[in-house]
């Protein structure tokens, strides 16, 4: 009987290594798999059981993770609602994280590598882990004005401080709740984001102020004002302003707002075509100038297509492609090819306000640990020089004056000198136009900066953004205590 | 594999060492493992010690001496690795339990009471068991005797739950129990001892007319026709067993012991064949008759499809397993009371998630070396019988550790078994406790010297106990 014996021996081996080889394909090759599997709470309950870190402005949890009695330990919750919803974003069960949530997670789980120290130290004490708080750059007031500004319409804000690129407001509509979107019951978020991205009205998910680019309109106007300050141009230096202007090489026309006539000499002075925002003068001055000398500007400014992180991601800007002259007419007027996120249009006004230097924005003042030490602070850091310190005096004399008496007039706030350019800008021929306003104030100490856009708002960027633009510098100053 | 299964009477005859020493040795690596591993789990989970760990150490610590005192009075050449991969496994299993009990804190357990004290008094039982054994039997041919009155109640306990109400004997849709005066026992693993002495001694009765005669079809040497009764009627037990008590594991279990113990008896592989074909036929008319066989196999197709149903266990021990991966979470470090029943069914998948791809593996292995060395001593005993009985009884072990665990990883379909010797349930543990016993004996038998010589012994070297066969 010993021969089947041995048989049965050596089958058992077989069935066992069997079994050892299907661990090992468990354990080992769909670890990861299985790991993160959606449905595998394990990982999810981990984190759900420590206290995440908060998301904090001007001393205020916008984002605080509170003790709960169900059976993930702890609920993410936004005291604010959809205040904050484009910076914080949402920490959900079903959808995962976004924005903060998603750029800060590390230390807002307490993963970060900076918070390595204490995690040992909860080993050793016993202590639950938690994780660390993420302090922002948002000034409350200038957030709420924002929002409320762009109440009832697609749109974004986005406001600097000029002089260290700190980010005091970053707004966009239409918003949502994201506690919503982050409680613990998954049947709610899913009713919830279908309830939010129904239709085909806007995805209220999406930050309009830096996801995504739009044609900036006449805001492009400033920065080929700046390439010809460079080039030796003056405020007072007269340019050709025509009413009605034959693109080279073509038949097509262009023409000025409402066909209205710019200057009934058919010329005027750099500072008075600016003021009004006169098209054919632009268009010609940009031809004049050259593809070149504007595309060299404009990617001074950062119109350079590069993403960026302020931590959160940002789309890049741009100008695009300029195959003719007829081309770089219409590219000389923010039209064509020319795309600027909201935080662009924020940073080019910052620029001239701040001597024709370019701070880099950023969103997070301060990293805390759980026992709100500081682990990291954001130092205001330069990002370009786009333009000299006399150029950007020249265009902020140019830009007072487009507030003072130009097309940007709704943006006058009393007492104080506001500088600023509007935009309009055409979409398509079936779409109201996206109106815009960039400026900063006060004009001869600048505090803060701002830009203002709102999407197929379908009047101008005077009537429509300026509006909003001076309650936001309002805001700001009453806050200041001004 | 020639090296483990050469026989040791190849040996300087006579000098055959006992390897009680060897068997001390591992038993109390065991139980520094036991103890240690408790503690982790303690530290872990509670931050504390509890006040009776130094009680339960001292308790498992004595259980084993005495099992061990007894193997080395009463059984003194058996094999040393077979108490001490037991000890291992059952206390690996306590502390799993343990730890399990201390999951029922947690938010979003499926524990709900404290099972740990309970197997600790299952296990004491067992050894308990398992001494009593060694000492009332102390040659294991004396079962031959009682084979067929082992038949009949292996049969009566196998049937039982049957013809209960189900109130009494029904458990998440298996009628497999017998549950009186809050007592709950599987007799299917008392039933499955009974029947692994029957079919042993029938084999060994019967052996020759079931090797010997046959004719010739197609080149397979087939058995006569009435010589198929035994192999049919297992099969049809196993059948009945399905069908009544909707056990399937039982039924896999009991025909694959069967089949594999004829192979063995008659050398003959068309008894393989003949059973295979058996198991294929009944398996694919379960498949097309009984739901639960159906679900059964569709669930372990695909478990991620029936998630919320069926596949929800075992896609939760896959995740454990997966998020265990090489190394585990480390005992009280992962949520295996995530995992429906995992106490008892799925208990490897709380081994994998905690103590990682290392962990389980090693337990695998345990259960291998506890296997191989039944095989083993199954190929050395001399007596028919013996050789039967031990080849029945380790294949048993080897069977239904396959089964369960290919179950909670995934590679076969789910079935009702317990891990032997790891999973909590009394009967399981005790039933298995004499089925170890049963293997210490006979290899005690087969390691005993064939004819102990009455060596010189000087009178002053004299043991103080003479041990006579």
């Amino acid at each position: 009987m010993n021969a089947p014996l041995r048989r049965v021996a050596i089958s058992v081996l077989v069935l066992f290594t069997l079994l050892i080889v299907n661990v090992n394909i468990i354990q080992v090759v769909r670890s990861d798999e299985l790991r993160d599997d959606q449905r595998n709470t394990r990982v999810l309950a981990e984190e759900y059981d420590r206290e995440r870190g908060s998301i904090v402005v001007a001393g205020n949890e916008i984002a605080v993770s509170v003790p709960t009695e169900d059976r993930l330990e702890y609920l993410r919750t936004y005291p604010e609602g959809p205040l904050y919803a484009p910076v914080t974003g949402y920490y959900s069960l079903v959808y995962g994280n976004t924005a903060l949530e998603d750029a800060e997670n590390d230390v807002l789980s307490g993963e970060d590598d900076r918070l390595f120290v204490r995690r040992i130290a909860d080993l050793f004490t016993g202590r639950d882990p938690a994780g660390g708080d993420v302090v922002l750059t948002l000034d409350p007031a200038v957030q709420q004005a924002a929002m409320a500004g762009l109440e009832g319409v697609t749109g974004a804000v986005v406001a600097l401080d000029p002089t260290t690129g700190a980010i005091l407001g970053m707004a966009s509509t239409p918003s949502y709740d994201p506690a919503q979107l982050s409680s613990h019951d998954p049947e709610g978020i899913r009713t919830y984001m279908e309830q939010i991205t129904a239709g085909d009205g806007p995805d209220p998910r999406v930050n309009r102020a830096i996801a995504d680019n739009y044609p900036p309109g006449s805001l492009f106007k400033v920065i080929v004002s700046a390439a010809a300050l460079e080039e030796g141009y003056a405020p007072d230096t007269v340019v050709p302003a025509p009413d009605i202007m034959t693109l080279p090489q073509t038949t097509q026309q262009l023409r000025n707002f409402n066909n209205s006539s710019c200057s009934p000499s058919q010329e005027q002075p750099l500072i008075d075509a600016l003021t009004i925002s006169c098209n054919t003068a632009f268009a010609q001055l940009g031809i004049d100038l050259g593809e070149d000398k504007i595309r060299e500007k404009a990617e001074a400014f950062g119109l350079d297509d590069e993403r960026m992180e302020i931590p959160l991601p940002v789309a890049g800007s741009h100008v695009g492609e300029i195959e003719s002259d007829a081309a770089l007419g219409q590219t000389s007027i923010g039209q064509r090819d020319v795309r600027m996120t909201v935080l662009q249009a924020a940073m080019v006004a910052a620029t001239v306000a701040n001597d024709g230097v370019q701070m880099k924005p950023y969103l997070v003042d301060q990293l805390l640990a759980p026992d709100l030490s500081v682990i990291d602070e954001t130092d205001p850091e330069e990002l370009r020089e786009p333009i000299s310190a006399q150029v950007a005096d020249q265009l902020t004399e140019m830009m007072t004056s487009v507030v003072a008496r130009g097309s940007g007039r709704a943006a006058r706030i009393q007492g104080m000198e506001v500088a600023g350019k509007t935009g309009t800008a055409q979409v398509r021929e079936d779409l109201p136009d996206h109106n815009w306003f960039m400026g900063f104030a006060p004009a001869d100490d600048p505090k803060i900066a701002v830009a203002v856009f709102v999407a197929n708002g379908g009047g101008t960027g005077g009537d429509t953004s300026a509006p909003i633009a001076r309650q936001v510098m309002q805001a700001y100053f009453e806050g200041q205590g001004g | 594999m020639p090296g483990p299964l050469t026989d040791p009477r190849g040996t300087a005859a006579g000098a055959t060492p006992t390897r009680r020493g060897t068997e001390a040795a591992l038993l109390a690596f065991a139980v520094v493992i036991t103890v240690v591993a408790q503690i982790m789990v303690d530290l872990t989970v509670t931050g504390s010690l509890r006040p009776e760990m130094a009680g339960f150490s001292v308790w498992i610590t004595a259980l084993w001496v005495v099992a061990h005192l007894v193997v080395r009075k009463w059984a003194s050449y058996a094999d040393p690795l077979l108490l001490p991969a037991v000890a291992l496994l059952v206390g690996l299993g306590l502390t799993v339990i343990h730890r399990l009990d201390l999951a029922a804190e947690q938010v979003g357990s499926t524990v709900t009471r404290e099972d740990a004290p309970v197997q600790l008094i299952w296990a004491t039982l067992g050894v308990a068991l398992f001494v009593g054994f060694l000492v009332a039997v102390r040659d294991h041919r004396s079962l031959a005797r009682f084979a067929y009155t082992l038949a009949l109640v292996g049969i009566v306990l196998l049937a039982l739950p049957a013809v209960l109400p189900a109130s009494m004997s029904e458990v998440n849709g298996a009628k497999i129990w017998i549950r009186v005066a809050g007592f709950s026992i599987q007799p299917g693993e008392f039933a499955k001892l009974c029947l692994i002495v029957f079919f042993a001694a029938y084999l060994e009765d019967k052996r020759d007319v079931l090797a010997l005669a046959s004719r010739k079809v197609a080149g397979l040497e087939l058995p006569r026709g009435r010589d198929l009764g035994p192999v049919l009627l297992a099969w049809v037990l196993s059948i009945l067993v399905l069908v009544f008590e909707r056990d399937l594991g039982s039924s896999l279990l009991l025909f694959g012991i069967f089949v594999v113990m004829l192979y063995v008896a008659t050398e003959r592989a068309s008894w393989l064949f003949i059973g295979l074909g058996l198991f294929a036929g009944g398996a694919l008319i379960a498949y097309q008759i009984f739901a639960h066989v159906q679900a059964r196999v569709d669930t372990w197709l695909s478990p991620s499809d029936y998630y919320d149903g069926a596949g929800y266990q075992v896609m939760q021990s896959l995740f454990g397993l997966g998020t265990g991966g090489l190394f585990g979470a480390g005992l009280g470090g992962g949520r295996p009371d995530q995992v429906p029943v995992a106490k008892s069914d799925f208990i490897a998948s709380a081994v994998g998630e905690e103590l990682g791809l290392f962990g389980l593996v090693a337990v695998i292995i345990v259960y291998l070396v506890l296997v191989e060395r039944g095989l083993r001593t199954s190929l050395v005993v001399r007596d028919a019988f013996g050789k039967l009985l031990a080849a029945g009884l380790a294949f048993a072990i080897a069977w239904q550790v396959f089964v369960v665990l290919g179950g909670v990883t995934g590679l076969l379909p789910l079935t009702g078994l317990t891990t032997p010797f790891l999973a909590y349930g009394g009967s399981s543990l005790v039933a298995n406790f004499v089925l170890v016993a049963m293997l210490v004996r006979i290899s005690d038998a087969a390691r005993r010297p064939v004819t102990p010589q009455a060596a010189p012994v000087r009178l002053g070297d004299a043991p103080t106990e003479v041990v006579t066969p």
